[in-house]
């Protein structure tokens, strides 16, 4: 087991581009708007709140030590990268956030024990520091999807190819909702090119490594690696009712109607030559490119060149000749491969995997990371989510302020906050609190029992 | 005791139907030199057994190697001491197999495995017999729910090529995280947090259940071992628990005793002498691209830890290709506490070991990953370009490709090593740092070695 929890630096945070040093924020960065900042908007006590899961109430089975067991990583100003803090109230966790000032705040599992004070119980061999509770986390990165988009690549996004994020957070959030059964789901827009979820009923946060890495593979469709041919291998005469689902509901349609022509999937020989390789028929591959060799202009200008060879395309694989079902299925392998989530699985799997907080501040594009409404998710543009900059040219305009309200709720962070605690932690709250009670009782229903024995 | 002894057997296999679960050690009075022999003969069956896993052999091929193994290793000439061999031989290798966290893995998945193979063999009395000494009280759904879902339950069935379930057969209903490994193949319909679970799929529950139980254990058993056993038998159990451990466990390579250093100048060298393809490919995508993802990072890492690169060079090495993408300033940030962790100096300071062959084998590498086994992960064009780059060419690369479609990942390795040194290796590849031990002690021998 110990093998697996061997890493907790996390791959993507390379791959987000290279720090530059100070010199290089974007305009709507800087270390002096961070720190008023956390000093007058982050939601410290919203984060506090959430951590603690109900254990911060009167209730006598509350967990005292719950919130002080916590991981806490700080990524702060010079690059320092400081794991292990735990905080065992909300103001020392507010005070050291505007205290240290960390460019990332990254939250880890809570542990048997204190973090902070691990080594002290790592020579003892009945206590020992391991990970128990960890919310189930999933880590979408657009960078992810480099050789399907090419509007953009790298850390850029646009409007053209972020809807494969909001797609990828339909499939994952219907199935964690129906099939799994779980409730208090957060989604979170990473700052800049990906989104994060938290899953954080009781349930989940209590599965072990195996149980999450059943999950993440339960959503895996990627087959081969960097070097097999076909990415995606649907076996099987029909689809597992999840990815039946998937594909009926959300995918091909998103495929068709969007990804097609916002891409340009068909335009050139080098773009279709990429979806022809996904056809193991020879025949069938000969006529689509004699088509489309010869015939560069549709005939009807009105119709997108890339959705009329699309139908091409399906109509020789369905058509009745091609009865060979793994033809058929080459359909669905092809929408699968363009827009099926890719998750990394890593973050997934292991319970100690860190994860930034939300309403963190993306250093590059000084961009908040707001939760994304799962069910409005279409309508979410990561250009327009409020920068710091911007928040603070809004506190600027609108005044003084007022006793009573909250600072931020005079800036666009306001309908993130608002949205977080009526979506996400009142009933998540409510539903600790029940639990609570009932675990509560039961427990005293069998100290009474054995009493009266 | 704490085992199952049904009357109504079936007459063929004796030996085989009575499945205890190991839920307390024997009491009963065994002969010192039994010991050692019933540990022995069972180790036998669970070596056979992780053989064949890593060979990748289809669940009808384990069946029949399990059972053989079994018949032919655990029997007694006394009928009444074949159930007591089978206790005895499994306590005491769970005190060989109980003191690192390695050995506890290996002989977790193995005695599962056996324990897989057994229960499906069982009668379907014993079966739930031994579901409910599990502590597995799940009832079968009832025809209301089973007609509701059964389209569901049909179309998984035939994603999966099996026939359409019918009214009278029995579904469980369980929690999902019971069935980890039915959920993970998407092999059942879930639905708000429970599992369908087939009768022909009750052997994973089962199996998932007695591991966990046995997971438990282990660590109990590692914690006696140290605190009382270890002294109390030092005269009578310990030498043969310590015996069983140096002679039959192979080694792990987390240290190069016959190469014991190797220095970063040597390593491009080395790399392409001795290197088995999952690290050569891995070690010249990294000097390619100047970065490996996760899996790869660990799986070369390791082994370069193996082969004896220093935690120092090692440090060096990854930040010399490291920062030339990333920064040195990230790499020291995000990547030096992964590799001090290897070396066992973060974290819980435990001296991580490299992958073996079963290991990277089973592994599932995704988009943009590099690591896992070349035989079993690479479609055959880039198998053959690799092979060839190796200097594997002609009628050999048509023979490495023929065990790779019999699925014989290890066999294909081992032709591709006598290829390349054009000589036998009937030992056979079974780790990676073994082929590049025994390599380099044929390139020694050769006379022109440089490491
Ligand atoms: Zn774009």
């Amino acid at each position: 087991m110990a093998r697996e929890e061997v890493e907790n630096a996390r791959d993507d945070m390379i791959i987000d581009g290279q720090m530059k040093g100070n010199g290089a924020f974007s305009n709507d960065f800087n270390p002096n708007l961070l720190k008023l900042y956390y000093g007058k908007l982050f939601p410290h006590a919203d984060l506090f709140k959430w951590m603690s899961y109900g254990n911060d109430g009167k209730h006598p089975a509350c967990d005292k030590s719950y919130f002080g067991r916590r991981e806490f990583s700080f990524t702060l100003d010079n690059d320092i990268y400081v794991r292990f803090q735990s905080f065992y109230t909300l103001s020392e966790l507010e005070n050291s956030i505007k205290d240290k000032c960390p460019f990332k705040i990254d939250i880890g599992p809570v542990y048997s024990v204190d973090p902070a004070k691990r080594h002290a119980y790592a020579q003892s061999n009945d206590k020992v520091f391991t990970p128990v509770e960890r919310e189930l986390v999933f880590d979408i990165d657009i960078t992810d999807y480099d050789d399907i988009r090419y509007c953009c690549s790298g850390a850029d996004v646009c409007l053209d190819c972020w809807p494969l994020m909001t797609v990828a957070i339909k499939v994952v959030d219907t199935a964690l909702r129906d099939d799994f059964g779980f409730n208090h789901i957060l989604w979170v827009y990473s700052g800049r090119r990906g989104v994060h979820c938290w899953v954080c009923d009781a349930k989940a946060r209590r599965l072990n490594n195996e149980q999450r890495a059943a999950i993440a593979d339960y959503f895996r469709v990627y087959q081969g690696n960097e070097n097999s041919n076909k990415k995606i291998s649907l076996s099987g005469p029909v689809l597992h009712p999840f990815l039946a689902r998937s594909y009926s509901e959300v995918l091909r349609d998103f495929f068709e109607t969007k990804l097609l022509p916002c891409q340009q999937l068909f335009s050139d020989e080098e773009r279709y030559e990429k979806i022809l390789e996904m056809i193991p028929d020879e025949s069938v591959t000969s006529e689509l490119r004699g088509k489309w060799h010869s015939n560069k202009r549709s005939s009807n200008l009105k119709e997108d060149i890339n959705c009329v060879r699309w139908e091409q395309l399906k109509h020789s694989l369905q058509s009745g000749k091609q009865k060979a079902q793994g033809l058929r299925r080459c359909v669905e392998e092809i929408v699968f491969s363009f827009t099926y989530p890719r998750l990394d699985m890593e973050v997934s799997k292991h319970m100690n995997h860190l994860l930034k907080a939300p309403f963190c501040i993306h250093p590059k594009t000084g961009r908040v990371c707001v939760p994304i409404d799962p069910i409005h998710c279409d309508e979410f543009d990561p250009t327009t989510v409020p920068t710091l900059s911007e928040l603070f040219e809004e506190l600027n305009r609108g005044g003084h302020k007022i006793d009573g309200i909250d600072e931020w709720d005079r800036t666009s962070l306001g309908e993130s906050i608002r949205f977080f605690r009526s979506s996400f932690l009142q009933p998540l709250l409510k539903s600790c609190k029940e639990e609570m009670e009932s675990s509560y009782t039961a427990k005293q229903r069998l100290a009474n029992n054995s009493l009266s024995w | 005791m704490d085992r199952l002894r049904l009357q109504s057997k079936p007459p063929s296999n004796d030996d085989f139907t009575t499945l205890p679960l190991y839920r307390s050690a024997p009491s009963f009075e065994v002969r010192l030199e039994d010991f050692e022999l019933y540990a022995i003969d069972r180790l036998r069956v669970l070596k056979a057994i992780s053989d064949g896993l890593s060979r990748g052999k289809k669940p009808e091929e384990m069946d029949k190697l399990v059972f053989d193994l079994w018949k032919a290793n655990m029997r007694h000439p006394l009928a009444s001491e074949v159930i007591n061999k089978d206790i005895i031989s499994h306590f005491v290798l769970r005190l060989v197999y109980c003191r690192t966290e390695d050995l506890r893995k290996w002989f977790l998945s193995m005695e599962t495995a056996l324990f897989r193979y057994r229960f499906q063999r069982e009668a379907a009395e014993v079966q739930k017999a031994l579901m409910a000494e599990l502590d597995l009280p799940y009832k079968a759904v009832r025809t209301a729910e089973f007609e509701s879902i059964k389209d569901k339950l049909g179309q998984v069935a035939r994603s999966l090529g099996q026939s359409l379930p019918t009214a009278g057969d029995i579904i469980y209903k369980v929690p999902f995280e019971e069935v980890p490994e039915l959920v993970a193949g998407r092999r059942v319909f879930i639905h708000k947090g429970h599992a369908y679970v087939a009768k022909n799929q009750v052997v994973s529950l089962v199996a998932t259940r007695f591991r966990s139980l046995l997971s438990k254990a282990l660590i109990l058993t590692n914690r006696k071992w140290t605190s009382t056993i270890r002294e109390d038998e030092k005269d009578r159990l310990t030498p043969i628990v310590e015996a069983l451990c140096t002679s039959y466990l192979g080694p792990d390579y987390s240290q190069s005793k016959e190469f014991a250093e190797i220095s970063i100048k040597d390593i491009d060298q080395v790399a392409k002498s001795s290197f088995p393809l999952c690290m050569r490919h891995l070690f010249e995508k990294l000097r390619e691209d100047h970065h490996l993802k996760h899996g790869g990072r660990m799986q070369l890492g390791l082994f370069l830890k193996g082969v004896g690169l220093n935690l120092d060079d090692a440090l060096t090495f990854w930040k010399a290709e490291f920062s030339r993408k990333v920064g040195s300033e990230r790499f020291d940030k995000e990547y030096a506490y992964s590799i001090r962790h290897n070396y066992g100096r973060e974290g819980k300071r435990t001296d991580y070991t490299p992958y073996s062959c079963q290991k990277i084998i089973s592994s599932t590498p995704g988009v943009g990953d590099h690591h896992g086994c070349p035989y079993r992960h690479f479609s055959e064009e880039n198998l053959r370009a690799a092979l060839f780059r190796m200097g594997v060419n002609g009628s050999a690369v048509e023979d490495v490709m023929e065990k790779v479609r019999n699925r014989h990942y290890q066999l294909a390795c081992t032709l591709t090593f006598e290829a390349i040194h054009g000589s036998t290796y009937d030992v056979g590849v079974n780790h990676p740092n073994q082929y590049f031990t025994d390599s380099q002690k044929i390139q020694k021998a050769k006379g022109h070695s440089s490491a």
